[in-house]
């Protein structure tokens, strides 16, 4: 009875942290609903009529939704980049931002989940997805394996983000027993996700473009450049607006870590780009499609190379350990970063994917108004999720807000979570 | 709900279906399924209809009893939406026969009339237009090479000098890349080795048509609309029936028709006879004689999906 009373006190407490805030605070959460409204709008009207509102058709027949769903799984499984060394070295100033990592996953996760919601042409039928409830064809679809690794590791970072917070809020040390091997277990968890998605992709021989052995290493050393781009600044703007103790040392490390991952993805782009070009079959229309553009349409052109010039600046931003330290032109590199990988694994990875077609017709995909205002919605939802969950979880964690004593002052650190 | 399945649904695929060939995992399903189902539809509070619709389990989870329900009450809404009876059949697999299709490159001239007669017999949607049959214009210089491809060709007489014209439509593999990607197993190959689609239980998530590399499947991008005087009220349930919006649909070799002994409606209307069908499994058939008689080839053979339909150079 002590728990319940416990967790109904810790849920009563986090939504009162949620609730008031400075002007700030409340500014950026009616921007985020009001950005949800219009995504809300955009989707009823999309419901009314049916997919025909996107600009996606039986040859593109995936578009902008599943690559942000895409991009964001690779932002999920990237948790793991601060689980690994918080965890396996024991090293100690990573430590206080793995929470932050992993609720980052949720808050993907969340978005992973609505874009995959908005492009099914059934939503009334979601139940015939659910295991148990309905008829998963597992193992055969690579799809059905995707539903179940990302609700369980949505679960895993829900329950350990939870159960940490909670123990921190009631003052009691957690169980290192219980906790140590879940956070293990996330780790091949964030792996399986992105690798199985890759796989969703890769096990298409009908798409040429995509089915290759390279898009599962690929998709992982992307995903752990991009996740830990959006977390370094995060993190950041955390310190300046928080009283959390964020150490230099910490952010410094993560960079460096980035320009290892993010030289490998170079790495991979080049040796994928070789056996295309150089080999020069049939199926190098897809590349040539995205590189330089096929019988005159040309709309990916920009962006391929875009993609490849900002990850190539970010490479050498964050190998040089000058560029690296120095808060410019590190908040440089990681928006290089973000904007390389987000193309990549978007729109420069499903739209070549499926142009030409099966039977080689071209149709020039870009994503329609609806597709646009329907996305911004479900990014301002997981932003939404985001900040509540910090907003909630960082007073806590800080020991600024317990159980027993309530809210302390602000400003005035209690003792950190144990 | 009951445990009992339709007997002539349980043998092609359940097999490699992985989940759901045992019956207590079924009525399980069925149980949360139907409780699930019941406070949403409270929720939402339609008809009884709909109700039942979004109750409606797989196809090759029903029993007997259940289609027959389920076809009633697709006649029930057919006949309001249309103001027309509309048959809905569900003529099982013949026994003895896996049907094979096979088309003589050498002698279509590229005129279409298949694409069309394919349209007006399965009920496709005309707004936004659907159509199973693409017929691919090649160059005579490059062979089958898709890079030279165009299904948009519009001259005023066919077939043009250079040219010739490959037609394609859902091969009906014996390993389809579809069905094992679909996740929620809404379509199967059925025993006479017609890969079908339970209309009723498509998510539309469309990976399906990802996996298809012949672009034989067509998504309902809109709400399908059909003139109640194009309606062909002859339908079948894994066939032409009207299908509703946001789901897959495909060429299903003109199930309604050929279990019954008839011919497709391209096969029937191809003024040329590039089209040629029949039992596969009959030393007799003339699709046997092709096999024997003529050089076949598969479309995309690399891919291993093993079609049951067969292009070849006839004359």
């Amino acid at each position: 009875m002590d728990i319940l009373r416990n967790l109904a006190s810790f849920l009563a407490d986090s939504v009162r942290l949620v609730l008031r805030g400075n002007r700030a605070y409340r500014i950026w959460v009616a921007f985020l609903l009001i950005l949800m409204a219009a995504g809300g709008l955009a989707y009823a009207n999309q419901l009314r009529h049916g997919l025909i509102a996107t600009h996606m058709r039986d040859q593109v027949s995936w578009g902008f939704y599943i690559g942000n769903f895409t991009f964001l799984v690779g932002v999920a499984a990237a948790a793991i980049m601060l689980v690994i060394p918080a965890y396996v070295y024991d090293w100690e100033p990573i430590k206080e931002i793995t929470i932050l990592g992993e609720m980052l996953a949720i808050a993907a996760l969340v978005m992973c989940l609505g874009f995959v919601m908005v492009d099914i042409g059934r939503p009334d039928r979601f139940w015939h997805i659910m295991p148990l409830v309905g008829r998963l064809n597992w193992p055969q679809s690579m799809l059905a394996w995707d539903v179940l690794v990302l609700n369980a590791y949505l679960l895993l970072n829900w329950f350990v983000v939870t159960y940490l917070l909670y123990c921190a809020y009631t003052g009691k040390h957690y169980i290192k027993k219980l906790v140590l091997p879940l956070v293990l277990l996330s780790i091949p968890m964030a792996v399986s996700i992105h690798t199985v998605t890759a796989y969703l992709y890769n096990g298409l021989a009908a798409r040429p473009f995509w089915n290759s052995a390279i898009l599962a290493p690929k998709f992982l050393a992307s995903a752990f450049c991009s996740g830990p781009a959006i977390l370094l600044i995060l993190l950041q703007i955390l310190r300046k607006t928080t009283p959390l103790r964020i150490k230099d040392e910490a952010i410094f490390k993560v960079a460096e870590l980035m320009a290892y991952t993010m030289g490998f993805n170079l790495f991979l782009t080049a040796a994928e780009a070789f056996k295309e070009f150089y080999s020069n079959t049939e199926h190098v229309v897809f590349s040539q499609y995205l590189y330089f553009g096929l019988k005159g349409h040309t709309t990916l052109v920009p962006y391929a190379w875009a993609s490849v010039a900002c990850g190539l600046a970010a490479f050498l931003l964050f190998l040089i350990p000058k560029t690296r330290t120095n808060w410019v032109t590190l908040n440089l590199g990681c928006l290089l970063i973000y904007s390389s990988v987000y193309i990549e694994k978007g729109m420069g990875l499903i739209i070549p994917g499926l142009t030409p077609d099966a039977l080689g017709e071209i149709y020039e995909y870009r994503p329609s108004t609806t597709e646009i205002f329907v996305a911004a919605g479900i990014f301002a939802t997981g932003f939404l999720v985001f900040t509540l969950m910090l907003k909630a979880a960082v007073p806590i964690m800080l020991g600024q807000h317990t159980m027993s004593r309530g809210s302390l002052p602000s400003g005035e650190a209690g003792d950190p979570i144990p | 709900m009951t445990e009992t399945r339709d007997p002539r649904s349980t043998g092609s695929t359940a097999g490699c279906e992985g989940c759901g060939a045992d019956g207590s995992g079924t009525s399980r399903r069925a149980f949360l399924g139907t409780a699930v189902a019941a406070v949403a539809g409270a929720l939402v509070g339609c008809g009884n209809d709909h109700v039942e619709d979004f109750l409606q389990h797989n196809f090759r989870e029903l029993s007997k009893a259940e289609v027959e329900e389920m076809i009633a009450r697709l006649e029930r809404e057919y006949k309001a939406q249309f103001g027309r009876e509309v048959h809905v059949g569900h003529e099982p697999p013949l026994p003895g026969v896996i049907f094979g299709y096979a088309l003589d490159l050498s002698r279509c001239i590229g005129c279409r009339r298949c694409v069309h007669a394919c349209v007006q017999e399965n009920n496709q949607s005309r707004d936004p237009q659907i159509q199973w049959i693409r017929v691919l214009q090649l160059d005579k210089e490059e062979g089958v090479d898709l890079r030279h491809a165009d299904q948009y060709y519009d001259p005023p007489e066919v077939p043009e000098e250079g040219h010739f014209y490959m037609p394609v439509q859902c091969q009906q593999c014996k390993k389809p890349p579809c069905v094992k990607a679909c996740p929620v197993g809404a379509t199967w190959r059925e025993k006479d080795g017609i890969v079908v689609v339970d209309y009723n239980w498509c998510i539309g998530c469309r990976y399906c048509m990802a996996a298809c590399p012949y672009g034989a499947r067509h998504f309902n991008w809109g709400e399908p609309h059909l003139p109640v005087e194009d309606l062909n009220p002859d339908t079948h349930l894994l066939g032409n029936r009207p299908r509703p919006k946001g789901v897959v649909e495909k060429c299903t070799f003109c199930i309604q028709r050929t279990r019954k002994g008839r011919y497709p409606a391209c096969v029937e209307i191809c003024p040329t006879g590039s089209r040629k069908f029949g039992n596969l499994l009959d030393p007799k058939s003339e699709i046997r004689y092709v096999l024997e008689n003529k050089r076949v080839f598969k479309f995309k053979e690399d891919l291993n999906t093993q079609p049951n339909f067969f292009y070849f150079y006839g004359v």
